[in-house]
């Protein structure tokens, strides 16, 4: 690879991680404002206009405040903990496709770090080792309220990958390939060959089971049985404090950002968008398709925290029930359908 | 070359770590990077669907139970059970004689021809798809049927016990 493609490349982890802590930081902005909208608040309004600083605020203190580790914690694990979580939020943004490839000066630029053949999968291994972080802190804390929400997250993150798994089979044989650049491609425009050529329209039951289970894997409520206070103080971050319980905070947002952009990729088309084939010049063309992504994502975040302050929590058992008995059935129905479908209609 | 022996290095490093670590929670966690060495090694390998799906099965998901399990069985010093005299004599004894039985078994083997592969893209998505389901269907028919059999059992033994009733 040439020195500059090099640079390019490091130009654009770069540029996305940035991206990815930029939304974050503003999420936790938002989901304030959005929940105060939803009690009929006002929010937090007194750093900045319209509250607008109050992420650099929250960082700022958290950085800023003393930092506890129990005396009878693994101490080494204990540290481990947050650090994976936030590595495995951040890690999954590389396989995703930000946008078509752009030109300039003759030279091809593309808006997807990696393009790796079996990106969902890699996506899907991600996911399944994001649950380490919680397990791992909530483990180390030596407090059984902490261990308790450990215990719950695994739990509950083995068994709704199951039904995510199954829900992706069924698209994978509508696409044919792993590839998420590949996915995003066959979506292209709005409408192809008399059919809406997005793939919601082609799965919307795995669509459906798609995002019930990544609320569940980013301990999004209604499943956020990990960190419920009702029942166990704080969950598996009880024992922290300053940055680390900042980290586990984070990434939560970084995980719900980084699933929004999955899901627009996976099902609403990822960068194309209605009557992409009259604009003419490929780079604008390209940067509108990044704003579009970008759109999807946010109406995606949107939904999280609109569910978050709608629905209230799962009692344990009714969430393994909704797991195990309702949504991997659903799947597997769904792949079977698929395949009826497929043999009989193509 | 030199990266296979680094990572095959790390590999055995992590796996005698698994087995001298006092806390078993800590054995899983060495386990975990063990077999993240071995996802190292797939890919050096050029098979990537296999690293990928050792990534998820024995790292995302095997391990998790693994944790969870020993996070909710109390392992003290004082549960650990103490062994009789004779027993641990025993387990020298065995463990000695399986040693003998490796190195004279390490001594007889000759050198094979290394497997030189007709694809070597054939750890691709695509490709291993097309040979599992020409060459090797029924084998691979045969193995789906054993895991569903065993999990058929797995559910039997569960809801055998009624009255203790799990709630999940």
């Amino acid at each position: 690879m040439e020195l500059i493609d090099l640079l390019i490349k490091i130009a654009l982890i770069i540029v996305i991680f940035v991206i990815s802590l930029v939304v974050a930081m503003y999420s936790t902005y938002a989901e304030r404002k959005i929940a105060a909208f939803f009690q009929d608040r006002v929010g937090p309004n007194r750093a900045g206009p319209w509250g607008i600083l109050q992420p650099l605020a929250d960082g700022g203190k958290m950085f800023l405040k003393e930092e506890i580790i129990p005396t009878n914690a693994t101490s080494f694990l204990f540290i481990v903990g947050p650090s994976l979580a936030i590595l495995t939020a951040c890690i999954g943004s590389a396989v995703i496709p930000w946008g078509q490839n752009l030109e300039i000066g003759g030279r091809v630029i593309p808006l997807q770090v990696t393009d790796i053949n079996v990106g969902i999968l890699y996506i899907f291994g991600v996911v399944s080792l994001g649950v380490y972080g919680i397990m791992i802190g909530g483990w180390a804390s030596n407090n059984k309220y902490s261990l308790l929400g450990a215990i719950r997250a695994a739990s509950q993150n083995i068994s709704y990958e199951i039904s995510m798994g199954l829900s992706i089979i069924a698209l994978l044989m509508v696409t044919g390939t792993l590839s998420l650049g590949e996915i995003a491609k066959q979506q292209h425009g709005f409408w192809a060959d008399g059919y809406f050529s997005w793939n919601v329209f082609k799965q919307p039951l795995g669509f459906l089971l798609f995002i019930v289970c990544a609320f569940a894997e980013t301990n999004r409520s209604p499943f956020d049985l990990p960190e419920c206070e009702t029942e166990l103080v704080g969950g598996y971050h009880t024992e922290y404090s300053s940055m680390k319980l900042g980290f586990y905070l984070f990434a939560e947002y970084i995980n719900m950002f980084i699933s929004s952009a999955v899901m627009a990729t996976l099902y609403f088309g990822g960068y194309n968008f209605p009557f992409m084939d009259l604009i003419h010049s490929p780079n604008l063309v390209a940067i509108l398709g990044v704003v579009a992504l970008f759109i999807k994502i946010f109406m995606f975040i949107f939904f999280f925290m609109w569910v978050r302050w709608t629905i209230p929590r799962f009692r344990y058992d009714q969430l393994m029930d909704l797991g195990w008995k309702t949504l991997i059935p659903l799947a597997i129905a769904n792949i079977v359908l698929t395949g009826i479908f497929m043999t009989f209609f193509k | 070359m030199s990266t296979f022996y680094f990572i095959a290095f790390l590999s055995i490093f992590f796996s005698i770590l698994v087995i001298s670590a006092k806390n078993p929670v800590h054995s899983i966690l060495y386990l975990v990077l063990t077999f993240f060495t071995f996802t190292i090694h797939y890919i050096l390998l050029n098979a990537q669907f296999l690293a990928v799906v050792n990534f998820i099965v024995y790292m995302g998901a095997i391990l998790v139970l693994f944790l969870y399990t020993l996070m909710l069985i109390n392992l003290n010093k004082e549960a650990e059970p103490v062994k009789p005299f004779m027993v641990k004599i025993a387990a020298v004894f065995g463990g000695g004689i399986l040693a003998v039985a490796l190195v004279s078994s390490l001594k007889l083997l000759g050198v094979s021809d290394p497997v030189v592969l007709k694809n070597p893209d054939l750890g691709l998505v695509k490709n291993l798809g097309k040979v599992l389901f020409n060459e090797f269907l029924l084998p691979f028919e045969i193995s789906s049927v054993l895991l569903l059999s065993a999990m058929v059992g797995a559910v039997l033994l569960a809801t055998k016990e009624k009255e203790t009733k799990a709630t999940f």
